[in-house]
């Protein structure tokens, strides 16, 4: 069971807010939805090696050349708010 | 457009070019005006004019519809989401610009599932996509525009992508093939991301040889996507008429769940191979029931890290008039649906301090298990056949209130990425008057082997696969 608390902590840690009514839907949604997953639970994962890749692959290298990239114009022309060579944001505050 | 030239598939239109008895031109603005004209909301961008296609290039100016969330050059691309809306990328994705150099420029870019986060188009930020088989049903998800485009007939071929079910689900949805190739085989550059371990780009199209074509001139390692391979072999244009000798495991008919209309379906289908020369035997795949928990908990936590770009700074709407934070939370509050929500929310959680090693761990252990399923029993059959869909196309709205309800469709798909293993849907008949898919998986990289049996499959079968709304 997700509750109310935990609903709101997590969703400061995804940078994301969450209206009144958000809050309440999520905390039912997702405790259903853990509720289910959690029938992994049932399989005995000891010794079990976790795959985070599926082909196998050893590191892929290349040679460290300098190379053009982006113009920073055409980096900065989609952006909300650009000046003075780059992005511009406001303050990030206190604390 | 004349029916004649709808009547043709993406390859006999290409022939056509070649014998120079159609020009690219033409054939290019018959399918723009159809696209332009289409009521499936299936497009959220029609291209204006036809491109010079190049001489001799073997797809013929043949024209293709895009997903929405592969970066196109200028282009509107927003992967369906509100918080993308009017980017165009400085840049074209790797699948799109290699389609294009081979001949098949792009016709327009199509709807789908905010970020592919869907299995009925219904989480799009720009209004839902309807079933050209029945207006009042979901095309499916989340490639959903580019299956209801090429049924619908507005474009020859489409491209979208699969993580764990987005081409193979709304392809049986709406009576097409969709091909969810090996992992690594599809450059991932430009493809804008959900999880990207899953990740990957595939044709939808009218038939097994276009499937096959298209996916010819998409394959190939990239120096821009370091998890990209060569494709060990020539991908070769189908041919068989038999499937004499093929080994093939029969997996799902069984499960709860599945519809009995389309278990029936299936089951034809399987007698089918057999007549064919086959032999069909039923496959154990121990821990593919877990698949979709697996998948609800690494598909998220990807997704989570994945979608932590989109915070109003570099592209896209802002909103917020406070200090940095409230303009990350607010911008993310404002852009983001229901389900991206639901999804970001998810992975944070499942990644977060004190949950990781209970969920995210062990998927990844589950995700071993299946891979080692699926091994063994590719030492018995060559392939494996399941249905595509536990359904046909549901209503609109009739599972968007139940978030769990709307996941189970994705049963029988999530298995194969989670291996990384390569499957098809194919049409392989009618239930309640709507299409039913059968999903042919095999080996990695044993695509040539999948579309050769598809192809005889779908020869036996004799599927209808007229256009609807022409």
């Amino acid at each position: 069971m997700i509750d109310r608390q935990q609903v709101l902590h997590v969703a400061r840690l995804a940078r994301l807010r969450l209206s009144e009514q958000e809050v309440e839907r999520m905390s039912s949604e997702l405790s259903a939805i853990l509720e289910h997953v959690e029938n992994i639970n049932e399989l005995d994962l000891e010794g079990v090696e976790p795959t985070t890749h599926v082909v196998a692959l050893e590191n892929v290298l290349r040679e460290d050349e300098p190379r053009e990239g982006l113009p920073r114009g055409r980096a900065l022309e989609q952006a909300p708010d650009a000046g003075d060579g780059g992005f511009r944001v406001p303050s990030p505050g206190q604390g | 457009m004349s029916a004649e030239l709808l009547a043709l598939t993406a390859a006999q239109a290409g022939e056509r070019v070649r014998a120079r008895e159609l020009s690219p031109g033409e054939l290019f603005d018959a399918y723009r005006e159809r696209a332009a004209a289409d009521e499936h909301g299936s497009y959220l961008w029609v291209a204006e004019k036809a491109p010079d296609t190049p001489a001799g290039a073997p797809l013929g100016g043949v024209p293709v519809a895009v997903k929405d969330l592969f970066c196109v050059e200028g282009v509107p691309s927003s992967a369906g989401s509100r918080i993308l809306e009017g980017y165009r990328p400085p840049y074209t994705a790797t699948a799109v610009e290699k389609l294009v150099r081979a001949g098949a420029p792009v016709l327009g870019k199509t709807n789908q599932d905010e970020f592919a986060m869907g299995s009925s188009n219904e989480n799009s930020g720009f209004g839902p996509v309807k079933n050209p088989w029945d207006p009042r049903r979901v095309p499916g998800g989340s490639s959903g525009g580019s299956a209801a485009a090429v049924a619908a007939g507005t474009a020859p071929w489409a491209i979208g992508t699969d993580t764990g079910g987005s081409i193979r689900q709304p392809a049986a949805l709406c009576g097409l093939v969709g091909l969810k190739p090996t992992y690594g085989a599809v450059s991932r550059y430009g493809m804008i991301a959900f999880a990207s371990s899953l990740d990957q780009c595939g044709p939808l199209t009218r038939d097994v040889t276009d499937s096959a074509l298209l996916f010819r001139h998409l394959v190939g390692r990239d120096a821009c996507d370091s998890t990209s391979l060569a494709f060990p072999e020539q991908v070769e244009l189908p041919g068989s008429e038999r499937l004499d000798g093929l080994r093939v495991g029969v997996w799902g008919l069984d499960e709860e769940g599945l519809d009995a209309g389309v278990a029936a379906v299936c089951r034809r289908a399987v007698d089918r191979i057999e007549e064919l020369g086959g032999s069909p035997t039923e496959v154990q795949l121990p821990h593919a029931g877990h698949g979709l928990s697996a998948y609800y908990v690494i598909a998220p936590a990807e997704a989570s890290a994945n979608l932590a770009r989109y915070d109003g700074v570099r592209y896209g709407p802002r909103s917020g008039d406070g200090d940095l934070l409230s303009l990350y939370e607010e911008t993310r509050h404002d852009g983001f649906g229901d389900e991206v929500k639901r999804r970001v929310m998810l992975g944070t959680y499942a990644l977060s301090s004190g949950y990781y090693e209970a969920y995210y761990g062990s998927a990844q252990k589950v995700r071993t298990l299946i891979a080692d399923d699926f091994r063994a029993a590719f030492e018995r059959v060559d392939l494996i056949v399941t249905p595509t869909s536990p359904t046909v196309a549901f209503k609109l709205g009739e599972r968007t209130a139940d978030p769990l309800a709307m996941y189970l469709s994705d049963y029988f798909t999530v298995p194969m990425p989670l291996a990384g293993l390569p499957a098809i849907s194919i049409p392989c008949g009618l239930s309640d008057g709507l299409p039913v898919g059968l999903q042919l998986a095999g080996p990695a990289f044993g695509e040539n082997r999948i579309l050769d049996a598809a192809y005889a499959l779908e020869l036996a079968l004799g599927f209808e696969g007229v256009p609807r709304g022409s």
